[in-house]
């Protein structure tokens, strides 16, 4: 590979987490700065080594706050990435590229919120007295939730490949399952059934239904990038970012990109997968685990055809529970993903792979290589592939 | 008694709201090269050209995508409603409502025609009515 490669040259040495659950009775900033330290003290550093933070555009907590609460003395460079949950890769993308350039030694990477307890993405009652402008396209035909626009594209892929609701239970299932055997998840010892999905209430008819969509979740999730020539003498298993890539192709916009010639696919989540695999030279089938992005069950499904897992409008007859599961060909979102564990905006997903690499899951799979993390669907998104040493 | 959430208007997208207060449903035309737009957005991505007039479409389209929304409740949305995603004949796509349609008679590729819905708060919106009843 040419020196202009992104591939190996950086590594996820320190992951950090607050609990997860529905009342942190704390501030978002205190929950990033937790969850900050946290990943600082996994990697073995100390606050003053750190020279680089990353987060959402839409996160609370400033860099400069959260460098003067964890006492960072010296930051030489700070980004935020947009477009919610699809930023959550691309603030490691951006981490990745500082630390290979020398940019940064050693960079932070953090998102935090109480989603559930304080400003919930869903509830647009009482809060909207302006609208965006995007939005005034929308929001007068009651078209306001995360949700009912996911679903007005998805509903558009369910026609065109014969796909129900029905066929989105697999995925629910499985986050489900593993968030069972998951301790740190919400919902813990609270696996599903295929009956109790399809009797599930409709959120969004006849897309989605309650079980169909992610929890809200209150927490903080970090993750510290060094290189990888560092991360090695440090006391965790690197996590190598073998490939990053953010993702936006013509006439996105934020969740309602209705516009497009074709409607059932997820081209920015295609250009990111196309990225990946060139940048690592991996394919799909040298992949051990999978975290992709579940704030709403049918973008899974075109995810796997986006990545290139099935054909296109393959996904609802490859998708079975038995082929995602820990003992399957694929295990995805291992640690009950958004559905199940939390819903952090993607960046659980990334600790979780990590640990996978590492070995410390609590739902383990075997010798695990390449793990593939995906960010937020029906945005401009992002993804990385994460190898073992 | 009937209202929705005010669009907020930019100086790209006033026309569009404006037309609709007598009843007509603009579309953006690119000066350039004649293609047409929506949402509207000040230059076309095929010509770059920054100028731009409008053209009165038909009002006739066709149903290409729709949802019903059951959960959570919202203001203004008190009785049960369908929101679709209509591609006019003239090639742009519009969000908007059916109405005088059940959820049971939407259908994807259903034919629709523009009904102008006046709302109390000096707002018009363009919501869609099947082809047949109109």
């Amino acid at each position: 590979m040419s020196d202009r490669t992104l591939s190996g040259k950086s590594s996820i040495a320190g992951i950090g987490q607050t609990e997860f659950s529905k009342d942190s009775g704390r501030s978002e900033l205190q929950l990033a700065c937790e969850a900050v330290h946290a990943a600082i003290i996994d990697a073995g550093l100390t606050p003053s080594d750190v020279d680089g933070l990353v987060t959402f555009t839409m996160d609370t907590s400033e860099e400069m706050e959260v460098a003067r609460n964890v006492g960072m003395s010296e930051i030489s460079m700070f980004s935020r990435v947009h477009y919610g949950g699809g930023a959550a890769a691309g603030t490691v993308l951006q981490a990745a590229m500082a630390v290979a350039t020398g940019v940064a030694d050693a960079v932070v990477c953090y998102r935090a919120f109480n989603e559930r307890s304080g400003n919930r993405f869903g509830n647009m009652t009482g809060r909207i007295t302006t609208l965006p402008p995007w939005l005034s396209w929308y929001a007068p035909y009651g078209l306001m939730t995360p949700a009912s626009w996911v679903a007005l594209h998805a509903h558009r892929y369910m026609e065109r490949y014969g796909v129900t609701n029905a066929d989105f239970a697999p995925i629910a299932i499985v986050d489900r399952a593993n968030a069972a055997t998951n301790p740190g998840a919400w919902f813990y010892e609270r696996p599903i059934t295929f009956e109790e999905h399809q009797q599930s209430r409709w959120i969004i008819e006849p897309v989605l239904r309650l079980l169909d969509c992610c929890q809200e979740s209150d927490g903080g999730v970090a993750v510290l990038i060094t290189s990888t020539e560092r991360a090695r003498d440090l006391p965790n298993p690197p996590a190598v970012i073998a490939a990053a890539s953010q993702g936006a192709t013509f006439d996105s916009e934020m969740m309602t990109s209705y516009y497009r010639d074709d409607l059932t696919g997820l081209p920015e989540m295609g250009l990111v997968g196309n990225r990946l695999w060139a940048q690592s030279g991996l394919t799909p089938s040298d992949m051990s685990t999978a975290f992709l992005y579940d704030h709403f069950t049918p973008f899974v499904l075109m995810q796997l055809e986006e990545l290139g897992f099935c054909g296109r409008g393959e996904a609802k007859d490859w998708a079975t529970v038995e082929r995602l599961s820990l003992t399957g060909d694929l295990p995805i979102n291992t640690s009950g993903g958004l559905l199940g564990e939390a819903y952090i905006h993607g960046m659980n997903g990334i600790t979780e792979c990590v640990r996978q690499i590492r070995g410390t899951a609590c739902n383990q799979l075997g010798d695990v290589v390449h793990a593939l993390v995906t960010s937020g669907t029906g945005v401009p998104t992002s993804g990385l592939i994460l190898s073992k040493l | 008694m009937s209202a929705r959430l005010t669009p907020t208007i930019t100086q790209d997208t006033a026309f569009f709201w404006e037309g609709l207060k007598t009843e007509r449903l603009l579309i953006q035309r690119c000066d350039g090269c004649e293609s047409l737009r929506h949402p509207p957005r000040p230059m076309c991505p095929q010509c770059r050209s920054l100028e731009w007039g409008t053209i009165e479409a038909t009002g006739h389209g066709t149903v290409i995508s729709y949802v019903i929304p059951r959960h959570p409740p919202l203001p203004f949305f008190d009785d049960e409603y369908i929101v679709a995603l209509v591609e006019l004949d003239e090639g742009v796509r519009l969000v908007t409502n059916l109405v005088d349609v059940s959820p049971a008679q939407a259908t994807m590729g259903m034919r629709v025609v523009v009904r102008f819905e006046h709302f109390d708060n000096d707002l018009v919106l363009p919501l869609f009515a099947a082809e047949s009843i109109s």
